[in-house]
Parts: structure tokens; C-alpha cells; sequence
């Protein structure tokens, strides 16, 4: 028997009405994602990643479909709903680390352990991002790449059961990049979290098995890696 | 238009919540200083034309008797104009349909020609004829009061007969603009009034043929009323003149002219509050606009726009803002003025009211808001200007934020994040945070120190009518009694208890200083009226030696021990020195007290009296008031529960509407501030918040963060309050005091407590507003950029 799906999408579509104007950001996607899976999501600027993404997330809504995590069904929920859904189980990762500058690093991490249900500690969340020594530095004292770690800690501290990264590296040179992906990496092997990676950059597909590329809005194929390349590998 | 100036209107548009707040807060200001600016204007305007119409004298005097001839004498004093020669008596009248006796003040006026002073402002009728001496004209507010007209009569007892008047006309004097009665602190229509009756009869009735007892001067322009003051003195002196005053201290222009003096205080003092505030509040918004707008400032320098272009576009901003708020301000300050002035002509009566405000007190209102909002900004423009065009376009790094000791601090740990972030951002930056708690603590200050009247004027009525006296009825004698008119009067139905008092008109000197003062003889123990100190005791009368109060003893700089040179003004005018004994706080007046036997010792006289206090029984009152307006010549009669009645009456009429002004300024101030400050915060850290939201934090939680930092400003900004509040009364108060009267700072707890009520739930409805903003946080679009 197949184990049962982490996330499961059927026919997903999303219209962006403005005015007049119809954009239809996804055409019906279908898509099962199982625990421990790392995918990463390639697809041209306009091709719906983010706004699939989102709608994961639970940060959107759907405008036909149905998406669910686990036996609970996201499309229905309402706001009330798609917030505790979020505060439970998803972590989220930026390609603006949106960080909170009035706390520390530390403190960005307990935002979230502090509300969760069986978090680790802060101090462990930034250790595995390898930023043991940097627990009390406000944001303006640390670099993009170190932001972005602060950032990812502070998305995994939950032991989230999906983490959704969206161009995590896109704003950093290749060389924070990796340290970064390094980070995801690590990650996904000591807690086996879902992880869904959005890029543009084709190397970093190199980094899992499974890998979608979207384009008008739908899943246009879906390629698997025989040879996995660790992040420490990869180079742009 | 230049794409800068469609981007200043949408601006002033996108911004328009904020705008307007700040535009109301400027409004306050405007109106409350064209407010008085305009009442000012009003109230001198017609005061002016009034007695330059009605020919208002420059100079009074009183006098016992003194033989006509005497008109020509002072008209030949250097300096004067024209001289009036008039008989100005009391009378108890009975008035129809009113049981309490009510007194009339007679003044004679020519039956056959225009007196030369002092004109009458006919409003109904005509004047009394000659051999008609029953005729009468009553002043305007007294026959309103008592719904007469001309061809209605009423009962007077002058100089002890009984008579019958007819109501001939109706009239308003520049002399009697306000009408207040002897020993009154408030105008009563019902119980006091002004009576005209032909210069004949009124001499004939009190025995005064070819002579007069008051005359008014005029002077020529550019004398000096002091020298001509002194000459009549000398003059009038064997007449049983009792000295002559200016115009400035005539007591209805006193009270006129010291009304237009605290609209200038009022002008000077509240307006700079909210002006103050809507600076503070200009500069914030445009602070963050100028931070949102970085980019846009590097770009139009890459492009080659001038600093003075920059500059002069957020200028324009602001000057937007001010206009707006201008408009609203001149709208609602013209309207106030005039709601003002007509209040006004309720209490200073006018036969005619100029309301035709200059542009001046508008124009004022407006140079002072613009360079006030101008002020204010000048930091964030220069400071926006100064932006260089790389710098510009970089995006700001992310706000500095230090640990500090509190910081690191055990408390400070335990606290949960959100509460962190709060604080943090409080002490991020401090200066704004305490000028927002200012801001709304200034709110709270504006209504404790408008609320505060209510608490000041009871305390007063308490202090001054119910704690000092325990008299029902105070009847007060043209002249000097002897001492068994207290036996007399204790005779009367209801009277329980009697005291009887003497005052001598004088002047009191010390060293250079020369005060013009009743001596009050008083008994040793007053159980009645008693002299009493407002901390809440009664005090004796030592056997010799003045009791005066501080207002007297700061008046002619004198101090316990000091002796007095009292020159009687009355009688055989007896020049005599006396220590002062005490000192004693009134509010009210500036009198001075001795033990009446000394006072009838050093007058050289036989026991007398001039005034009589009574306790009377209830249940007897109807009989008591029958008798008594057959007492002959009495003056004046002050009925205590009356007094009290009129006072409230008065203040509810006047004060209650200018608290209500000031409620809503205050509220409009409160609410300026927090909405401001609520909106700027939201402009500033909607992304933060929003990545709070997709961390799953709920509306209620990121509310905390945004609402709690503006909670906990507001939490710190109402004690604060309350002592501005404090503060700013004191100021005002001061403002406000007067030789004649000074109203005590009293604030009740239940004052503070709604002044904060009121401010809170201004300061909730606007975090309400921002609250529903908070709940449309747009959580994808903060992903998708870099701020
Ligand atoms: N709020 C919105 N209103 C209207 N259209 C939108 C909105 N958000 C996204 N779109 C449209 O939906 C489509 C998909 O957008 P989406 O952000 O998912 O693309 P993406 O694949 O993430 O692109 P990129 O790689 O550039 O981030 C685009 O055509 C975009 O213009
Ligand atoms: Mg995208």
C-alpha cells in the first residue's frame, strides 16, 4: 500500500480577477507530495510557483479544487482556520527573510516555538542552521545569508510537518547560497520535514529527486534525479 | 499640473484619514483662537460704539448732598468735558407676582432734556413726563425677568412711602451693561434692577431740591483721570464724598473689560496647546512619508530636481494640511464667535451687537497654524532633502535595534515576544513615543483643565457661601443705623438669630501703596457671617488690629505687624493708623475686618450698624419677606439660598457650553494623536506584522503588538495628563484672577477620572478604526517585496 500523501492537490486553479481582467495563475494542478519528500519547484517568473505555493502554505485560497494536508482539507477553511493550520504545521521561508528587526535572532525563533505545540528550542533551531554564536544579534547586525539562516530556524522550530521555501536563495551569491541550501539540507535529513524548495536556478534541482516544472499554470512535467548532488556540491 | 502636484494630491488623498485628523486638531486651535479673537473684537467693538453713542462717562462720583451749583465748579476743573448731576438711591420694590422683596436702583434722569452722560438706549416707551412722578423706566433684563412692559406697575417703598410706579419705558445704559447688585457676586434679574425716574420727582422724594448725591465727568481727550479724580476728591470731600473713580473701575465696565482680558488669556493659552500638538503630529506624518518616499527623493535628484524643489513640494504638504484644517477652524471659530458673543449679550446687555469680525482674527488664526505646522516639519524636510540621490535609492537597512540593560534583565525575559517587540519599538524611539504620550496627555490636560470649573466654582459656592455663612438674609441700610436696628429687624416673623455688622467706606495706605477698601466691623465672634479662612476656619477679632485678607495684604504690601493709615471716607472722616493682626484667604474680593466696637471707637460714634445678618425659620419666609419690604431704607438685601440658586443657574447657562466645546477639542486632540500614531505604526511595520500573520499568529495577537504600543502610550500619556491637566488649570486660574475675585484650584477625583474616560474612549474608537485596517493586511504582497 502507498503511504498516505503529506499534501495532496486535484485540479487546483486559482483566477486573479482584476476589473476586467481575468489571470489564471494555475489551471488546474494535481499534485501528491509524501512525508520526507524533498521537491523542488522550476518554472519560468508568471508560472504560478508562489501562488501554489501559497496556497499550501495556506496563505491563499483556491478558486476551484481541492488541496489537503493530511486528511484536513485547506480548501474550505476559512481565515480562522488557515491561521491555526499555518501555526501548527507549516514553516515558511522567504526570499526577504522577513525578520522581525526589534528581536534578536534568538528572539525571532522563539516567536514562533513559543506558540507551537511541540517546538525545540530556539537555541537548537539556530545550531542546526549553524548559528550557535550569533543567538543575541538584532538583524541589522548580520548578513543576508545569516539572515536567511535566522530565518530558517526560526521556519523549522516547530518541527513544522511541511516547510515551504519560496527563492530562498535568490536574493544571495552563490557562495550564501549554498550555505543556505546546506542548512535546508540538513534539515530534511534529521527531521524528515516535506520540504517544497522554489527556484529559478536549474543547478539546485540537482539537490533532490523529484522535480516539477510549472509553466501557464500548470505541472508541465515532472523529472526524477538519479544521482542526488549534496549542496555542499553544487556551484553557479 | 506637474506630475509633482498630482503626486502632492494624491498624497494629501491616499493620506486623507490622517490628514483630516491633523486637520481637526488645527481646527481646534483655529477656532478656539478665533473664537476669541473674534468675541474679543465683538465685545470691544460694541462696548466702544456704545459709550461713545451713549456718551458712557469717564469719571463717578458719590457724595451725601451737594447743591447744584457745584456742577459748574467741576465743570470749570481743568481737564473736564461735561458734567451729570443725578440722585442715585435704593429702593425695596414689591413686585408683581414675585414674593421675595427685590431691590430697585433709582437714578434720576431729566424729565425735559437729554442728559449730557450716561444716555439712555430707549428699547420701548418714552421717557417720564414732568408732574408724573410715578412714572418709571425699568432696564431691560430686570423687565424681562419680571415680564413687564410699559403700562405695567409695580409697589416701591421710597424713602419710607409706599408708592405705586408705572412702567413708561424700557432702556439699556452703557453704565449698566452688567448689572450686578451690591453684595452679589452673580447678575440676578429677578432681585435686582435698574429704576429711572424723573429728576424731579426723585429729588423731591428724598429731599434732595437743586441738589445731587452722584455725578459723572467727562474728560477731555488725553487727561489724566487720576489728577482730575484728585481735585473732586478735595472738592467733594464736606459733601460726604466717598471718592471719585475712573471708568476702569465703574463695575460693569470692570466686568466687561476683564471678560475681553480672559478671552486674551484664553487666546493666548489653548490654541498654543493644539497648535503645539498638530505640529507634532504634521511632522510625524510627513516624517514617515519622507522615510516611504526615500527612493522617489534619490530619483528625482538622479534626475536633476533642485533640494528647493524637493523641499518645497513636502512644504506644500504641509501647507495642504494646514489649509484644510484652516478652513474647518475659520468655519467653526466664526460660528463660535458669534454662539459666544450672543452668549455673552445674555449677561452684558447691549443695545445693539457688532459681529462683523475683521479679517484680521482669522488672518492670525492662520499665519500662527501655518508657521506652527511649519515649525514643526522643518526638521523632516531638511532631513529629506538631505537624502544623497545613491543613498536614496538603496532601501533603508533594517532599523538598528540595541540590547540594553533592561534588555538583558530578568523581567525582560520573561516577557513572550510579541510584548518584546512592543517595547522595543517604544524605546526604538523614544522621542516620538513621548511626544505621542504628550500629545494625549495634553488631550487629557485640555478637558481636566475645562472640567475643572465645575469642581472650582463648587468649591467655591461651598467654601464661600456654606461653610463661612450661616446667615439666610443679609439686609444692608442706605445709611448708618443705630445699633437697635438689629433689635428691630429681630423682631421680624421668622428671625432666630441676628448679627449686625457696620462698614465705613476708606482708603487704606501703606508706605506708597493706597487701596480704596470697606472696613468691616465685624463682632469679636461672628456667628453668622463669620471671616473665615478658605483652609476651613473661622477667625476672631482681636480687641484692636486688622483682619485683612491676603489679597489686600499683597495689594498694599503689607505684613502681620504692619501698620495701616485708614482714612475714613464717611462721618467725621477720622484719619487713624492700625496693625494688621491676621491675614486670612478669600476668594472674593479683597476685604478687610475689625472688631466693630473698635471700629465704632476710632469712628468716634455711638454703636452703629449698616448691614444686618439673619438666620430666619423656614416655615415663616412668606411673613418674613411681607414685613420686610416695609423696612424703610433698605439698599441692598441678599438672599443667601438666591445667591447660591443664581449661581449655578449662571454657570450652567455659560460654563456647561464651554465645557462642551472644550470635550470636544479634547477629544478631537486625543483622537488627532492616536489615530496618527496608530496609522503611522501600521505604515511602518505592516510587513512585520504580516509576516506574523503567515507565521500564524492570529488578528487578535498581531493587534496586541500594534494596539498594545499605542495601549501602553496611552496608559503612560493619563497620569501624565492629569498633572498637565493640573498644570494647565493652575495657568489658566491664574489667568483669571482678579482683585475681585479668584476662583480656587479644587479638581476632584471624579474629574480626573472622567476626563480619562472620555479621553479613552476617543483614543479607543480611533484604534478601532485602525484595528479593522489591521484585519485587510494584504499577507502575500509583503512576500513578494523588499519594503
Ligand atoms: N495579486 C495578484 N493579482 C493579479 N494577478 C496576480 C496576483 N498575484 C499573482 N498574479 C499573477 O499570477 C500569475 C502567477 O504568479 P506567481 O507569483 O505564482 O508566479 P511565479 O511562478 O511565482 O513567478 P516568479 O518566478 O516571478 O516569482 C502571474 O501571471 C501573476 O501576474
Ligand atoms: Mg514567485
Amino acid at each position: 500500500m502507498a503511504p498516505t500523501p503529506a499534501l495532496r492537490t486535484r485540479d487546483l486553479t486559482k483566477v486573479y480577477r482584476s476589473g476586467e481582467v481575468e489571470v489564471h495563475a494555475l489551471r488546474g494542478v494535481s499534485l501528491d507530495l509524501y512525508p520526507a519528500d524533498l521537491i523542488v519547484l522550476l518554472g519560468p517568473s508568471g508560472s504560478g510557483k508562489s501562488t501554489l505555493l501559497n496556497i499550501l502554505g495556506g496563505l491563499d485560497t483556491a478558486s476551484g479544487g481541492e488541496a489537503w494536508f493530511g486528511d484536513l482539507q485547506l480548501t474550505g477553511l476559512d481565515d480562522r482556520g488557515l491561521t491555526r493550520y499555518r501555526r501548527a504545521h507549516v514553516g515558511f521561508v522567504f526570499q526577504f527573510y522577513n525578520l522581525i528587526p526589534s528581536l534578536t535572532a534568538l528572539e525571532n525563533v522563539a516567536l514562533v516555538t513559543e506558540i507551537a505545540e511541540r517546538p525545540m528550542s530556539p537555541e537548537e533551531a539556530l545550531r542546526i542552521v549553524g548559528l550557535g554564536e550569533r543567538l543575541h544579534h538584532f538583524p541589522a547586525q548580520l548578513s543576508g545569508g545569516e539572515q536567511q539562516r535566522v530565518a530558517i530556524a526560526r521556519a523549522i522550530a516547530k518541527r513544522p510537518g511541511i516547510l515551504l521555501c519560496d527563492e530562498p536563495t535568490g536574493a544571495l551569491d552563490s557562495r550564501t547560497g549554498i550555505l543556505v541550501l546546506e542548512a535546508i539540507e540538513r534539515i530534511h535529513a534529521e527531521l524528515g520535514t516535506t520540504t517544497v524548495l522554489i527556484t529559478h536556478n536549474a543547478v539546485i534541482a540537482d539537490m533532490t529527486d523529484r522535480v516539477l516544472v510549472m509553466g501557464d499554470g500548470r505541472i508541465l512535467e515532472e523529472r526524477h534525479n538519479t544521482r542526488r548532488r549534496r549542496a555542499a556540491e553544487l556551484s553557479w | 499640473m506637474t506630475p509633482l502636484n498630482r503626486k502632492l494630491y494624491r498624497d494629501l488623498w491616499r493620506l486623507r484619514g490622517q490628514v483630516l485628523a491633523i486637520a481637526l486638531v488645527i481646527a481646534s486651535g483655529i477656532a478656539v483662537l478665533a473664537m476669541s479673537l473674534t468675541s474679543m473684537e465683538a465685545l470691544t467693538d460694541t462696548a466702544l460704539a456704545y459709550y461713545e453713542r451713549y456718551r458712557f462717562a469717564d469719571v463717578f462720583a458719590r457724595v451725601e448732598r451737594a447743591p447744584g451749583y457745584m456742577a459748574d465748579r467741576i465743570r470749570a476743573l481743568p481737564g473736564v468735558q461735561s458734567v451729570d448731576t443725578r440722585v442715585v438711591k435704593s429702593a425695596i420694590l414689591d413686585m408683581p407676582g414675585f414674593d421675595e422683596p427685590v431691590i430697585g436702583q433709582l437714578v434720576s434722569v431729566p424729565e425735559r432734556a437729554t442728559p449730557p452722560l450716561n444716555q439712555l438706549a430707549l428699547r420701548s416707551g418714552r421717557l417720564p413726563r414732568v408732574g408724573h412722578p410715578d412714572e418709571a423706566i425699568l432696564s431691560e433684563p430686570f423687565a424681562e425677568a419680571h415680564g413687564l412692559g410699559p403700562g405695567g406697575r409695580f409697589g416701591a417703598v421710597i424713602n419710607g412711602n409706599r408708592r405705586t410706579l408705572t412702567v413708561v419705558g424700557i432702556a439699556l445704559s452703557p453704565e449698566f451693561v452688567y448689572t450686578i447688585g451690591p453684595g452679589a457676586l452673580m447678575p440676578d434679574d429677578h432681585r435686582f434692577g435698574i429704576v429711572w425716574l424723573g429728576e424731579e420727582a426723585l429729588q423731591a422724594a428724598f429731599d434732595l431740591k437743586g441738589a445731587f448725591n452722584q455725578v459723572s465727568l467727562s474728560l477731555l481727550r488725553g487727561t489724566d483721570p487720576e489728577l482730575v479724580i484728585r481735585r473732586l476728591d478735595q472738592m467733594l470731600a464736606r459733601y460726604g464724598g466717598v471718592g471719585a473713580y475712573a471708568r476702569a473701575d465703574q463695575m460693569s465696565n470692570w466686568f466687561l473689560m476683564n471678560e475681553i482680558r480672559q478671552l486674551e488669556s484664553l487666546a493666548a493659552i489653548l490654541p498654543t496647546v493644539f497648535l503645539a500638538v498638530a505640529a507634532f503630529l504634521t511632522n510625524m506624518v510627513l516624517a514617515r512619508l519622507i522615510a516611504m518616499e526615500r527612493s522617489e527623493i534619490g530619483l528625482l535628484k538622479a534626475f536633476g530636481y533642485t533640494n528647493a524643489t524637493i523641499a518645497w513640494h513636502y512644504v506644500k504638504f504641509v501647507i495642504g494640511v494646514a489649509v484644510v484644517g484652516i478652513l474647518i477652524g475659520w468655519a467653526a471659530g466664526y460660528w463660535f464667535g458669534l454662539l459666544n458673543t450672543r452668549l455673552y449679550a445674555d449677561f452684558y446687555r447691549f443695545p445693539f451687537l457688532l459681529f462683523d469680525p475683521s479679517p484680521r482674527a482669522f488672518v492670525i488664526a492662520a499665519l500662527v497654524s501655518v508657521a506652527a505646522a511649519l515649525a514643526g516639519t522643518l526638521g523632516a524636510v531638511r532631513a529629506g532633502v538631505r537624502i544623497p540621490p545613491a543613498e536614496a535609492m538603496r532601501p533603508p537597512s533594517p532599523p538598528m535595534f540595541q540590547r540594553t540593560r533592561l534588555g538583558r534583565s530578568r523581567l525582560f525575559a520573561a516577557l513572550d515576544q510579541p510584548t518584546r517587540i512592543l517595547l522595543r519599538q517604544i524605546g526604538r524611539y523614544p522621542v516620538r513615543s513621548t511626544l505621542t504620550s504628550l500629545g494625549t496627555g495634553m488631550a487629557v490636560a485640555v478637558l481636566v483643565s475645562s472640567l475643572q470649573w465645575l469642581d472650582s466654582i463648587n468649591h467655591l459656592v461651598d467654601v464661600y457661601f456654606q461653610q463661612a455663612q450661616a446667615q439666610d438674609v443679609t439686609v444692608g441700610f442706605a445709611t448708618t443705623k443705630s445699633s437697635e436696628v438689629e433689635r428691630d429687624l429681630g423682631r421680624l416673623p421668622g428671625v432666630v438669630t441676628t448679627e449686625s455688622m457696620r462698614a465705613v467706606a476708606a482708603k487704606l495706605r501703606f508706605g506708597p501703596r493706597e487701596e480704596r477698601q470697606a472696613l468691616q466691623g465685624v463682632p469679636a465672634h461672628q456667628e453668622l457671617s463669620r471671616v473665615y479662612d478658605a483652609s476651613g476656619h473661622a477667625l476672631e477679632m482681636p480687641p484692636d488690629g486688622l483682619v485683612i485678607s491676603t489679597m489686600l495684604a499683597e495689594m498694599l504690601d503689607v505684613g502681620i505687624g504692619d501698620r495701616i493709615t485708614v482714612e475714613v471716607l464717611e462721618g467725621r472722616r477720622p484719619v487713624f493708623e492700625v496693625p494688621v493682626a491676621a491675614t486670612f484667604e478669600t476668594y472674593i474680593g479683597s476685604p478687610a475686618y475689625l472688631d466693630i466696637r473698635a471700629l465704632n471707637r476710632l469712628m468716634h460714634e455711638r454703636p452703629s450698624v449698616n448691614s444686618v445678618h439673619l438666620r430666619l425659620d423656614r416655615n415663616e419666609m412668606q411673613d418674613f419677606y411681607r414685613e420686610l419690604k416695609a423696612v424703610p431704607q433698605v439698599a441692598w438685601l441678599s438672599l443667601k439660598e438666591a445667591a447660591v440658586a443664581t449661581f449655578h443657574d449662571t454657570l450652567a447657562k455659560t460654563l456647561l457650553i464651554f465645557i462642551g466645546f472644550f470635550v470636544v477639542f479634547a477629544c478631537t486632540l486625543a483622537f488627532g494623536v492616536t489615530y496618527n500614531a496608530a496609522r503611522i505604526a501600521l505604515s511602518e511595520r505592516g510587513r512585520e506584522l504580516a509576516t506574523l500573520r503567515v507565521l500564524g499568529f492570529t488578528r487578535a495577537e498581531i493587534s496586541y503588538i500594534l494596539l498594545g504600543e499605542i495601549g501602553f502610550l496611552t496608559l503612560v500619556a493619563l497620569p501624565l495628563g492629569c498633572v498637565l491637566g493640573y498644570a494647565l488649570g493652575a495657568l489658566i486660574l491664574r489667568a483669571f484672577k482678579t482683585e475681585l475675585y479668584r476662583i480656587p484650584m479644587a479638581i476632584q477625583l471624579e474629574t480626573l477620572g472622567l476626563a480619562v474616560l472620555i479621553i479613552l474612549s476617543a483614543t479607543v474608537f480611533s484604534a478601532f478604526l485602525v484595528r479593522r485596517r489591521l484585519d485587510h493586511l494584504d499577507l502575500i504582497a509583503v512576500l513578494k517585496t523588499r519594503e
